[in-house]
């Protein structure tokens, strides 16, 4: 089957393993990616920030790409992406806002295409799939991080559960993994603060993966670019702020996957992490 | 040629705000029939009253129209009126000026106008209204009560004290309701049980009283002083005539491991019970869906052990059928679970529970004989956080309204625990303190000052659960939103108080009316709290909205003497605006074709065959009659029938004509 | 009723938010993960705004509240009166540039929004290479990050060269209309 692809720019640039094990695990169940063709920035953090305008004319012209192109649903695996995408098709209900942002981008815009993230995919795709086609299970003890962006606003989202969110576990559960129960699942990483406050990052990753770890976790699951390259990247800066220094990797949900349909660690971009994977 | 009188009342500025009463009057003047046409302030006060009573001496009229405000409102107060000044009280009508048209428009010209429209439209009827005598109906001076908690206890009490016989229901295998639940109450601190169960022994003995308990109301018919209700016996299963209570079965019944719905959870029971130990009546019941017997036809050792054979296995539910004149409902209310709360836990945490968990506890008859621990490992906390508020004052969670006795009970709560366990410390989080009742702020400042209960004022983001702990992540807004995070041994949620499981289905069963929230509807929040809009049907307790035991008390007693009042006729007057078939003289007899589209159309089945008979007794035709006790005046009947044989009276086809007319030939 | 304070009445119109809906409960900033580092929590932003004065709207302007809040939504998720506290935060940030009242510890973080929107202003996509690079030209923190750059591009993660896409004059355009549009500094 065919579904439109929205990669986002951290996908092609400092998550480019997010990338590669959505491709690959793609390829795997027979899902086939068409990429938006000319796709721009979504904004992300900094254009909400500075100007709602911006804001919405960026996902905007992004959205009547795709129609354009025909897609009628697109997968977003970025979750920052996937959640300027969905507020842009929301707010973009009011008239008076699509008259404007359609007048900006100077393109039509119709509203009606399906956005989802990489989880509500494989939900609706690909669970029968992935259990035939599980080879090597993902037999570890993980905590499933979601982050805030896939979950909240859960009016505008209408996706999982809002405290204490299922689908990550779900999925962990189905390819032979034991989800642990805890209590970071949605507290926020320190987002877009990454550059420029890296002492906060360090203070709020440093609170989720002090409670994964002193429950035992041995990888902390994500599906957010963000989320991965903090509790990754930044782990240096990180242990400093701990006690107890953590060395648990940090794996995307379809890196995961992709080891129990057995493909190669390589394949998968596990080599570009900063914290060794040893699963 | 008619003369009628009409009286134009400003209703203080109520009308005069947007309507020119004045020019109405003086425009009314001039229409054909009209004899006499005032304006005055108040026409409902006594002075008022006295200038229409006048007017119809003094100028002879023989119709009256009061434009004011709803008939709702003062229709028995001018009927009355015309009534002492010696004129038919049905020739008086009123043109709702207010409800209608001053309230729902702005001050102007077409305002004027549109009142002055009413009035003519009415007058247009009156013309036409025939003078009419209220119908006598027999009353049944039994009443029903459905629900056995304080509310309902102290309804039946306060009915069968007045001399009258009262039924008495109640779906739970005991009466009790909450209250039986509680360990003590604000803001005396008294043992509920202990001041409870004297009055419900007393409702068991009383000569007048006809307990029915695992009973539920199947359906209900008729109206004021003449209702039939259908009640459902649910089968218990043991034949309480013979059972003697004396508890042998219940001790020996292998099922042990069913959720107390008493201990709201915290404790287990036996397939078959007896809910606790003061139950009324002391006799068990078997809960057949988890009854190893009913289940998988095995086990019977309850029958094995019963010394007196009251174990009846293939007892079935009985439909009792009782007529009564007037119904009290008193079903209480419930609250809401932890697993209402994600925040918190989605109630997958054993230490986190609700305000009725925690007065189990705290009750020397619950799980715990009386002590306060933890449902996880049975220790006691030493640190307690009490959460306020929690689902009440919460839009997003769609419970907007203030659940009113949270604030008293957590205070209570945390003066308990710490009465209890003397070293032991205990956080209430709080958004505003609510206890207006009688020694209510007292209380709560007892809890602070002399229990030392640390008040928070602020609302908790979250609580999860680490190392056994709970963390409690709140805030205290009094110190510019310092946030608190406390490390508890246990949360005790003030959860909602919300409508009781089946509400919407009683209340339509009943038709009465009840809000978005499922709670029943009073007839008015002010002046009426304890009627309902159906005449005969009276309201008390927490089933009307949530409130404490003082008011409860107060209310069913409000409603027992509105019984008692309605009893204390021997008829019922009802008003004549009834549906009438013609009568005229032979040989017609009546235009009615026989067709009985009527008969099928009514809704309270008022309507009967007639049979005309001749004088040598031969039947001429068979004609539809309707039953003046049971006509409620719909007026369906009249829309069906194909031969305009069947008029309402007071509202004739004739008179709705003459009304569309006169607003059509403006 | 028409609300006559012009604060909450631009709130309003602009973030559809009634002020007055909030009753200071405060679970706002219970869950919020960063309210210990702000100069103040968002209760106490609401409470400021809701005494209407012009004051108390300069210090929220002024403050690094609006710009430290993650925007990640807890509040909005929890608030009992569904009071939409990111999108005010939005509205803050927006008017606090516009009347040029950043405070002057978030300057680090409104750099970086700059840079990076500057970044796609041009490519259309994100060039990480020239966001660090502006970022550190606006702040002077040379050394950000230095010792990190090596091993993200061992590991693949950086990108030498930007990815440019076709349209970009449609992009620059939205920019012009938007933010670089000199009508919409002043409003």
């Amino acid at each position: 089957m065919k579904i439109g692809f929205y990669p986002g720019c951290s996908l092609k640039g400092s998550s480019r393993e997010y990338n590669e094990s959505v491709v690959a695990i793609a390829k795997a169940l027979d899902i086939e990616l068409v990429e938006i063709k000319d796709w721009n920035c979504c904004g992300a953090t900094a254009a909400h920030s500075m100007n709602e305008e911006l804001s919405l004319s960026l996902p905007a012209r992004i959205l009547a790409l795709a129609e354009a192109q025909g897609l009628k649903e697109v997968v977003v695996p970025c979750a920052a992406c996937y959640n300027r995408l969905m507020v842009t098709q929301h707010e973009l209900k009011d008239n008076n806002k699509r008259e404007r942002v359609t007048d900006i981008i100077k393109m039509p815009y119709s509203g009606d295409l399906k956005i989802i993230n990489v989880l509500q995919m494989l939900e609706t795709y690909a669970m029968d799939k992935i259990q035939e086609k599980v080879t090597k299970p993902f037999a570890h003890k993980v905590a499933c991080y979601y982050g805030c962006l896939l979950i909240r606003p859960h009016k505008i989202l209408q996706f999982d559960r809002v405290e204490d969110p299922q689908s990550m576990d779900a999925m962990v559960k189905l390819i032979g993994g034991t989800p642990i129960n805890w209590a970071f699942k949605t507290e926020c990483c320190g987002a877009g603060l990454s550059v420029s406050r890296t002492d906060l990052v360090a203070k709020l990753s440093g609170n989720i993966l002090k409670d994964a770890t002193e429950r035992d976790a041995k990888a902390i699951i994500v599906a957010c670019p963000m989320c991965q390259s903090n509790l990754d990247m930044r782990r240096g800066a990180i242990n400093e702020t701990l006690s107890n220094p953590s060395d648990i990797p940090v794996i995307f949900i379809t890196q995961a996957i992709g080891l129990a349909l057995g493909l190669s660690p390589k394949e998968l971009g596990l080599e570009r992490h900063f914290v060794n994977v040893k699963l | 040629m008619s003369k009628i009188g009409v009286f134009i009342c400003h209703c203080g500025e109520n009308i005069s705000a947007t309507v020119d009463c004045e020019k109405v009057a003086q425009e009314i003047r001039k229409v054909e029939g009209v004899e006499y046409a005032i304006d005055y302030k108040y026409m409902c006060s006594d002075p008022g009253q006295t200038l229409i009573k006048d007017a119809i001496k003094e100028h002879h009229l023989d119709g009256v129209v009061v434009g004011s405000c709803s008939p709702r409102m003062h229709e028995p107060t001018f009927r009355k009126a015309c009534a002492e000044a010696g004129l038919n009280p049905f020739l008086c009508e009123m043109a709702n000026l207010r409800e209608h048209c001053s309230w729902v428009h702005e001050k102007g010209e077409a305002t004027t106008e549109k009142a002055f429209d009413l009035v003519k439209m009415l007058v247009e009827k009156v013309k036409r209204n025939k003078p009419l005598d209220s119908i006598k109906v027999p009353i049944t001076k039994k009443a029903l009560v459905i629900g056995g908690g304080i509310a309902g206890i102290q309804a039946s009490l306060d009915i069968a004290n007045t001399g009258h016989q009262v039924i008495l229901i109640e779906k739970d295998p005991s009466i009790g309701g909450h209250m039986s639940q509680l360990s003590e109450t604000f803001p005396t601190l008294d043992c509920s049980q202990c001041i409870l169960t004297p009055r419900m022994v007393e409702v068991a003995q009383h000569p007048n009283i006809t307990l029915y308990t695992y009973a539920e109301l199947e359906s209900l018919e008729g109206f004021i002083g003449n209702f039939t209700a259908k009640i459902r016996l649910k089968a218990k299963s043991v034949d309480h005539k013979k059972c003697t209570g004396c508890g042998a079965c219940f001790q020996k019944c292998p099922q042990k491991r069913i959720p107390s719905e008493f201990n709201a959870g915290l404790g287990t029971r036996t397939a078959i019970y007896v809910p606790f130990p003061q139950a009324v009546p002391n006799k068990p019941v078997i809960d057949r869906e988890h009854c190893n017997y009913y289940k998988r036809g095995k086990c019977k050792i309850c029958e094995a052990t019963c010394p007196t054979g009251a174990i009846e296995w293939d007892k079935e539910d009985e439909i009792l059928t009782e007529q009564v004149g007037a119904i009290v409902v008193t079903t209480g209310f419930n609250v809401k679970g932890t697993d209402f709360f994600p925040e918190y836990g989605y109630g997958q945490y054993k230490d986190v529970i609700t305000g009725l968990q925690f007065e189990r506890l705290a009750s020397a008859s619950g799980p715990t004989l009386g002590e306060i621990r933890r449902p996880s490992d049975g220790t006691i906390p030493k640190k307690i956080v009490f959460i306020a508020c929690a689902g009440s004052r919460d839009e997003a969670k769609g419970i907007p309204y203030c659940s009113k006795i949270c604030c008293m009970y957590t205070a209570k709560h945390a003066m308990l625990y710490q009465h209890k366990v003397h070293d032991g410390e205990s956080t209430v989080f709080y958004m505003d303190i609510r206890a207006g009742g009688k020694n209510y702020e007292e209380f709560v400042r007892r809890a602070i000052e002399e229990d030392h209960v640390n008040y928070v004022r602020g609302r908790v983001a979250r609580v999860y659960e680490k190392n056994g702990k709970l963390i409690v992540k709140g805030v205290d807004t009094l110190l510019s939103g310092e946030q608190v995070e406390i490390e508890a041994d246990m949360v005790v949620l003030a959860t909602a108080g919300v409508s009781n499981c089946g509400a919407e289905q009683l209340a339509q069963k009943m038709h009465i009316s009840y809000d978005p929230y499922h709670f029943f509807a009073e007839a008015h929040p002010k002046l009426k709290p304890v009627e309902t809009n159906t005449a005969g049907i009276f309201l008390a307790g927490a089933c009307q909205a949530p409130k404490d035991i003082p008011e409860t008390v107060g209310m069913a007693s409000g409603a027992a003497v509105k019984v008692a009042g309605l009893f204390s006729n021997n008829e019922l007057v009802r008003e004549p605006l009834i549906a009438v078939v013609n009568r005229s003289a032979p040989p017609v007899f009546s235009t009615c074709v026989s067709c009985f589209m009527c008969q099928t159309a009514c809704p309270y089945n008022a309507i009967e065959r007639e049979e005309i008979k001749g004088r040598d007794g031969k039947v001429i035709k068979t004609v539809a009659k309707v039953n003046p006790g049971l006509c409620q005046g719909c007026g369906t009947c009249v829309a069906f029938c194909r031969s305009k044989s069947i008029d309402i009276q007071g509202y004739s086809n004739e008179q709705m004509f003459a009304e569309v007319m006169s607003l059509l030939n403006h | 009723m028409e609300n006559k304070n012009k604060i909450s009445g631009d709130i309003h119109s602009h973030t559809g938010v009634e002020v007055a809906r909030c009753y200071q409960c405060g679970k706002c900033t219970a869950g919020c993960v960063l309210a210990s580092e702000m100069n103040f929590p968002p209760s106490y932003l609401m409470r400021l705004l809701q005494t209407g004065t012009e004051e108390n709207y300069d210090r929220i302007l002024r403050s690094n509240t609006i710009w430290l809040c993650l925007n990640c939504e807890n509040c909005l998720g929890r608030c009992p009166m569904e009071i939409d506290i990111p999108k005010i935060m939005d509205y803050l940030r927006e008017q606090s540039l516009n009347k040029k009242k950043v405070n002057r510890d978030a300057n680090p973080i409104v750099s970086f929004h700059k840079s990076f929107l500057d970044s796609i202003k041009y490519t259309g996509r994100l060039y990480e290479v020239g966001l660090i690079a502006a970022f550190k030209a606006r702040t002077f923190r040379l050394t950000q990050d230095v010792k990190l750059a090596p091993k993200m591009y061992l590991n693949g993660k950086l990108n030498l060269m930007p990815e440019m896409i076709k349209d970009k004059k449609g992009i620059g355009q939205i920019f012009s209309k938007t933010i670089d549009n000199p009508k919409t500094k002043n409003k």
